[in-house]
This record gives C-alpha cells, structure tokens and sequence, in this order.
C-alpha cells in the first residue's frame, strides 16, 4: 500500500524541477519541454486524489489537461518555427518583439 | 511490493526530470522527457488508471515527443549548444523556486488531508466502461470543447508555420 502523500510528494518535486527549467533555462525548446514536465505533475495529482477518493473524475479533468496539452504543443511548435524562420534565435531573452 | 515499484519509478522519473532541465543539449533533453513520460505512465499503472497510461504513452510519447524531435531536426541546435547554460542574474528566480518548494513540502506534510487510505473496492473488467459512460454523459460539453479546441490549434499550428507568400 503506497500512501497518497508519495504521489502528492513526487508531484511536487516533479512540479518544482519543471517550473525551475521554465525560469532558469533560455532554450526556448527546453522551456516548453519544462511545460509539459509541469502539466505532467499535475496529471499525477488529479489521478492520485481521484484513486484515493475513488471518483473518476480525476481521470476525466486528466484526459482534458493532456488534450489542452497536445493543442498548446502544436501551437508552440508552429510559432517556434516561425520566430527561427523570421529571427534565428532560440533564446528567450532575444524575443522582445513586441516589448513585453 | 506496491512500494518498492513506486520507489523505483519515482526515482527514475526524478533523475530523468533533473536530466531535462539541466542535459545541454535540447535532443538529450527530449529523451530524457520522453524516458520521464513512461516512468509517469507506470505510476498510472500502479494508480490503477490503465486507460490514462495508455492515453500517456499514445499522446506524450508517441505524438509530442516526436513533434519536438521533428521540430529540433528542422533546427540548427549546434549553436543552442554553445550558448552559456545558467546565466547569471536569476537569483529571484532561485530564491522563488526554493520558497515554493518549501512551502509545497510543508503544506503536504503538514496536512492530515492526505492520510487517507487506499479504498479497497473490487471493481470488476469494467472501470474502462463506467469512466467512459461519465465522460460522454456528464463531460460531453466540455469534450466537444476539447475537440473544437485541438481543431483551432491545428488551424492555427498550420497557419503559423507556413510559409509566407511572396
């Protein structure tokens, strides 16, 4: 019997590690893949608690977070493809096209 | 038995996640996640959430990891490789990550919230069948959403990374 803590536990470390390649990392490729590293841990406490509470819908709102997923990742790529196209960079701090 | 499998997958899913952020080169990053992603769809297994493991290993390994290698093959990374790895001047960065990790690993010691037991429910065959029949019955509006939402970010996809005309 694994207790619901580990999973809640792994999930944060993984939570953690993925929001630390989102801030300190400038490889635009590695940011998005800390991204998916973040919504990931998530998916891991909605099925944990959702197991644990015995309710499907920690398996329902995961199958949405994956598919939201899977939509955002084909945008990023589209756009990441275009911005090498038009400015060859693939650092963050480079994109300051439009002064944000 | 439970235990020890939850250790090792939760070991290797950690050291392949530290590999992700901090591998230099971003291919060794993309192996690295997609090594992560079947150690997460293990930790479905053992959640006993067959479905949601399959999905993972179909979605994550098979479609977006494959999209990233496909969109790192188009690039020249050689130079992402070069350029320095932590540059400096991200020390509020650091100080906020290590404040929200702390306070995570409180909150989740702390609590009596997660010292719940595992239910010891015997379903039979037929979880698949019961989760399917609440996602199309209660969740069908938010499924049609999801829907009409991967087609605009195909739209959009395409659009973007064509090339212009002229």
């Amino acid at each position: 019997m694994v207790p619901l803590w580990w999973y809640i536990l792994l999930g944060v470390v993984l939570f953690v590690i993925g929001a630390a390649g989102v801030l300190l990392r400038r490889n635009i490729l590695v940011v998005l893949m800390s991204l998916e590293l973040l919504l990931n841990s998530v998916n891991i406490n909605f099925i944990a608690f959702g197991h644990y509470y015995d309710d499907f819908r920690g398996q329902i709102f995961a199958i949405f977070v994956i598919a939201i997923t899977a939509a955002e990742v084909a945008v990023a790529l589209g756009i990441l493809v275009a911005l090498v196209r038009n400015k060859s960079t693939l650092k963050v701090d480079d994109v300051t096209m439009m002064k944000g | 038995m439970d235990q020890a499998f939850f250790l090792l997958f939760a070991a290797a899913s950690v050291i392949t996640a530290l590999t992700v952020v901090l591998a230099r080169n971003p291919v060794h990053s993309a192996l690295a996640l997609m090594a992560c992603f079947l150690q997460i769809s293990a930790i479905f297994v053992l959640l006993e959430a067959p479905l949601l493991a399959v999905i993972q290993i179909f979605v994550y390994v098979g479609a977006i990891m494959v999209l990233f290698l496909f969109v790192i093959m188009m690039i020249d990374v050689r130079e992402a490789v070069l350029q320095r790895f932590l540059p400096g001047g991200n020390l509020p960065a650091l100080v906020l990550l290590v404040l929200l990790g702390v306070e995570m690993l409180v909150l989740v010691l702390w609590s009596d919230r997660f010292s719940v037991t595992e239910p010891v429910i015997v379903r039979g065959g037929d979880q698949i069948r019961q989760l399917s029949t609440t996602l199309f019955a209660d969740y069908l509006l938010p499924f049609e959403a999801a829907s009409v939402i991967l087609l605009a970010a195909l739209v959009g996809a395409i659009v973007l990374a064509r090339k212009e005309q002229g």
